[in-house]
């Protein structure tokens, strides 16, 4: 992965991490870790997703089957 | 050998069941068309001859053509036929207007139907084989995406749902035969609250709820809001949730397939293990009569099983209150406790008689599907790591928690989209796999291996064989046959398999290796 996406990504989760920073947290090791752990999932998410989602949800359009 | 493959069988209660499963994909090519724009039909044919055009080295299936002689999807199992001039064109499977049908070296059937690409598994006799021919069906269309993208210079997606959330839905069906003893107002009544109430397990997960996302939210279901009748002879149309094709492809005199049209298309090995295993196994027991003889299975109907359908769908914390017709409320999950204790009451009676395999498969069967429901009474989202309506939502909610989603953001109908993609590389599904976070039922090899070498325990075998070795003399096949063109002989040789538990690997497999051409296959049969 290309070094300038990989801070582009992590600049975006300060942002999101800013915005939920007021919301009550409970503050134990194990939950840092979950959290982690789906912080990781979903950048290496964002990295498959088809881009434009708008535009690439609404032109899958199908015939109907069975 | 043919005698051996046509003999009537004398009726056997130790003899394996029969099941299979079917789905028709989601299509579509992106960026713009070279000249005019594909017609779904067009799309899916390209797609069905990449795959063929790739296989047709070793391994390879072959376009044969499908033979429709015994094929009858108009009639109905309630004793009359609808006219071909009166049937919605839809209805009308049995003629393929020139489109791409290839019959695989694992005894699949790969095809178009309907506007999409389609999956037909070979026959099997247990619930692990219908997942294990179900994934290869997945790799099978992974690789024609891939294939077809090259030869069309456009991006070509392949997607294992069931809706475009738009309005259209296309079907996962399983097929189970059954004994025709068995009085089919029987199986209407006692299998409908089970198909109502296994979404709680089955369902693969949807963003959108109404047939057209006209609200947003989140069901269990792909399927559920597209069905409108109890009991009905179509699968594109006024959907209904038992469906009475009678399509046996079997000896019409002793058996029926029951065509179940309910079903989600899943990704998760787990699910559709536990779709199909407990189908089978409350279907054996239906067949059995013993569901109705306890006092919780006794008169157990929903008051309105249409829209209880949707009331499980909708339901993510699976405690909503399905109306019985004798006046009790039940929860889902506790309907299918219902279902799951007379499974055990079952098996505890006649499981001495069931074969070995079938035994043990059950077991297993009925301990993860009395963990799942003991879980889902629990808190249904422990189960992220075995089902897919939980892992999709598990996963819709991450997102939504950092991003700050409503249900109605397209990005989260992209990932209900994306989770369903055929490919490893962009399937979300394949994603969550890859981090060890869904359990699996199966290794790589398995599939890989089952993408194209057939079942050895049914008929499949011999179709899937002849296809493997002498494909250049065969000019169709069907489920039930397969017509040869021998060299030396005038008339084309139809082979018929009406039994579906005869052409195995045991009876037929070493007279198969033996031959090096058709010919002498013929003669070795003594026709």
């Amino acid at each position: 992965m290309a070094e300038s996406e990989q801070s582009q990504r992590r600049s975006r989760r300060d942002e999101v991490d800013e915005e939920l920073s007021e919301l009550p947290t409970t503050d134990t090791a194990k939950k840092d870790e979950l959290d982690a752990d789906v912080d990781s999932l979903l950048d290496e998410i964002d990295d498959v997703l088809e881009v434009n989602a708008e535009e690439f949800v609404r032109s899958f359009v199908q015939k109907g089957g069975q | 050998m043919l005698r051996v493959m046509q003999e009537p069988h004398v009726s056997d209660p130790s003899r394996g069941r029969v099941l299979g499963i079917e789905t028709e994909y989601g299509i579509s090519a992106l960026g713009q068309p070279v000249g005019e724009e594909l017609h779904p039909m067009q799309l899916s044919n390209h797609v069905v001859k990449a795959y063929a055009a790739y296989a047709s080295g070793p391994g390879a299936g072959r376009d044969a053509g499908w033979d429709y002689e015994t094929e009858s999807p108009l009639r109905d199992v309630r004793g009359y036929e609808v006219a071909r001039n009166q049937a919605h064109p839809d209805q009308l499977t049995d003629s393929d207007l020139g489109m791409a049908n290839v019959i695989l070296t694992n005894g699949a059937r790969l095809y178009v139907d309907h506007a999409h690409p389609e999956y037909s598994s070979p026959e099997v006799t247990s619930a692990r084989a219908v997942v294990r021919y179900d994934q290869a069906g997945d790799r099978v269309m992974a690789i024609a995406a891939e294939q077809a993208t090259q030869r069309l210079g456009r991006p070509v997606r392949l997607y294992k749902n069931n809706t475009d959330g738009k309005g259209a839905s296309y079907g996962t069906h399983e097929n189970y035969l059954l004994d025709r003893q068995t009085p089919f107002d029987r199986i209407v009544s006692q299998f409908t609250p089970f198909l109502v109430s296994r979404q709680v397990v089955t369902g693969a997960g949807r963003v959108g709820i109404g047939q057209a996302s006209e609200t947003a939210g989140f069901q269990l279901s792909q399927r559920a809001d597209f069905f409108e009748a109890e009991v009905g002879l179509e699968t594109t149309l006024n959907r209904p949730i038992i469906n009475t094709r009678d399509e046996p492809h079997a000896d019409a005199a002793r058996h029926r397939r029951l065509h179940v049209i309910t079903g989600d298309a899943n990704r998760s090995e787990i699910s559709t293990y536990l779709k199909v295993g407990t189908a089978a196994l409350v279907l054996q027991m239906i067949e059995a009569g013993t569901l109705g003889v306890g006092p919780a299975g006794a008169g157990l109907r929903l008051l309105r099983a249409v829209p209880a359908m949707q009331q499980v769908s909708h339901d993510p914390s699976c405690t909503a209150l399905l109306a019985l017709a004798d006046g009790r409320r039940m929860t889902a999950v506790d309907l299918q406790q219902v279902y799951l204790d007379a499974c055990l009451r079952w098996l505890d009676g006649r499981g001495a008689d069931l074969p070995d395999a079938q035994r043990r498969e059950n077991a297993d069967l009925v301990t993860r599907w009395q963990e799942v429901l003991d879980t889902l009474r629990d808190d249904p989202t422990r189960l992220a790591d075995r089902l897919d309506w939980v892992a999709k939502l598990a996963l819709l909610e991450s997102y939504r928690q950092r991003d700050g989603l409503g249900w109605d953001a397209a990005k989260l109908s992209l990932i209900d989209l994306q989770y369903a993609d055929v490919s490893p590389q962009r399937s979300l599904y394949a994603a969550l796999v890859r981090r060890g976070s869904l359990q699996r039922l199966l290794d790589d090899a398995e599939i890989e291996a089952a993408r194209t070498q057939p079942p050895t325990d049914t008929r499949a075998y011999f179709r899937g064989r002849v296809m493997d070795k002498f494909s250049a003399d065969v000019v169709a096949a069907s489920w039930d046959s397969v017509i040869f063109d021998v060299p030396g002989r005038p008339a084309l040789q139809r082979v018929p398999l009406l039994d579906p538990l005869r052409g195995t690997q045991e009876q037929v497999g070493e007279l198969l290796d033996r031959c090096d051409d058709v010919a002498s296959l013929f003669d070795a049969l003594g026709r």
